[in-house]
């Protein structure tokens, strides 16, 4: 047989326990970037909060209890091998089922409302998941989950600059959208960043660049550069962990890129909470 | 910094005391309201029903648990964004609501309304849901249970830790705490 097949039952069974191990078990990247946080900072109320935060992860691990109790809407990024054939039904169908049983059987909180445009009632199993697929050569199937919380998300951005405003106006609209946002992202933040493509691309970008290994510089040296220029001026604002004021008001700064229309100059800003949720599982 | 130790529900004697960067452990009774329930609790202040808790010297913890569970008194339960709320908060402090907990800026009504009531808005570490549920000792829902994770629980309390963000006198510890750490990038 020239390609695989994956029955839609061990994706459910999968990404079931994938959601939940994420909730509930920080990944190590983003719990090296807050102890190394919590080393650097010297004012005393930020310090007391990164302690906090520190702790609280060691409690959720421990209990298997979520990290933090906006255990967001469920976003995942598939990269399906183009060889890999799905069988036993849809699967959308079957994310949105490993969604329900997550989030039912791992006493996570369902977050997601139906009618956006009136009044607004809880879906009570948190689905629908939302999936960005790509398709990419293989027979391998690589599911990727990190749950968004509304605080965060909430204080994010999408810029459409003229191109005339060039590397300044990027730097300014992202440190101008970490200063706004201020206390009420949960810092420090890791912030993404998306620039050129289309507007939906941009956005997209900015939110991929938050899976990528907290602090892991980007391969491309102009990203690099200008991902170590946004961390100084942002950690320059004086937001500090939980708001009370310090020096790491952001974790780490990840840049993604795109070609673009010669017209436009996109720029989206995600931000991530310090709880960054993110865990992979290939099938 | 010392932490000092207030007894729930609040009064004038002990807002008087708080200061912007305090760092607090409350204990007591708190009710938790967000979104949904604020925009219930106003509608049933303009049908002049009565509320499902009293809300003179109350406080309101802007949060929204995970469900509790087996053995757990409640899921993990930390603050919300309080911006959301600033649309009704004023409202329930002239009704008598003397304290917030949450995480976020407030608007300049909200602020306003803080110091003329002579309430306190305090901060609780966002993301920390799992340590502040440690602190909840006693979780039932009073009102509202068709809302989910947005029901108003009456919670009790023992020494949760929080920082007075916004005091009686006009103080802002976000503000200062900017203030104190940014770097003139000039």
């Amino acid at each position: 047989m020239p390609w695989r097949e994956i029955h839609v039952d061990t994706i459910i069974n999968a990404v079931k326990d994938l959601i939940i191990d994420a909730c509930c078990i920080l990944p190590e990247d983003s719990k090296c970037a807050l102890e190394k946080a919590f080393q650097t900072e010297t004012s005393p109320a930020a310090r007391d909060a990164l302690q906090d935060i520190l702790t609280n992860a060691g409690i959720a691990a421990s209990k298997r209890i979520p990290i933090c109790q906006d255990t967001g809407l469920a976003v995942f990024f598939l990269e399906i091998g183009q060889d890999v054939h799905i069988v036993g039904g849809a699967l959308q169908d079957a994310m949105d089922k490993a969604v329900a049983l997550g989030y039912t059987e791992g006493y996570l909180r369902k977050s997601t409302q139906d009618h956006a445009l009136g009044e607004r009632v809880n879906r009570g199993d948190n689905t629908p998941a939302i999936c960005h697929c790509r398709i990419v050569p293989g027979d391998a199937l690589k599911i990727t989950f990190c749950p968004k919380g509304g605080g965060s998300e909430n204080m994010s951005a999408v810029g459409m600059l003229k191109p005339a405003a060039g590397r300044d106006g990027i730097i300014e609209f992202v440190v101008n959208t970490v200063r706004e946002a201020g206390p009420n992202p949960c810092p420090p933040v890791i912030v993404g960043v998306g620039v050129g493509g289309t507007m939906e691309k941009a956005a997209l970008m900015a939110k991929e660049a938050l899976i990528r290994t907290t602090g892991e510089k980007s391969p491309d040296p102009e990203a690099a550069a200008l991902e170590e220029e946004l961390l100084e001026k942002i950690n320059r604002l004086g937001i500090g962990a939980a708001g009370y004021g310090g020096k790491v008001t952001a974790l780490a700064v990840h840049v993604q890129t795109h070609p673009v229309h010669l017209a436009s100059l996109p720029v989206a800003v995600n931000i991530q909470c310090h709880a960054a949720r993110h865990k992979s599982v290939v099938l | 910094m010392a932490e000092k130790h207030i007894e729930l529900p609040l009064t004038e004697e002990i807002i008087k005391e708080l200061h912007s960067g305090d760092r607090v452990l409350l204990s007591g009774t708190v009710y938790t309201a967000r979104d949904e329930a604020h925009l219930y609790l106003c509608r049933m202040m303009d049908a002049k029903e009565p509320l499902p808790f009293d809300l003179n010297g109350a406080v309101i913890y802007y949060s929204g648990p995970c469900p509790a569970p087996p053995g757990a008194v409640i899921g993990p339960a930390g603050p919300t964004t309080s911006g959301r709320m600033d649309a009704y908060a004023p409202r329930l402090l002239d009704a008598g609501l003397k304290g917030m907990i949450g995480k976020g800026k407030r608007n300049k009504a909200v602020k306003e309304s803080i110091v003329k009531n002579r309430a306190v808005y305090f901060g609780a570490v966002g993301g920390a849901g799992a340590l502040l549920s440690s602190c909840i000792k006693e979780a039932e829902v009073i009102a509202f249970p068709e809302l989910g994770a947005e029901a108003v629980y009456r919670l009790r309390v023992e020494d949760f830790p929080c920082a007075v963000v916004n005091d009686s006198y006009g103080g802002d510890l976000y503000e200062e705490g900017v203030r104190n750490n940014c770097v003139n990038t000039d």
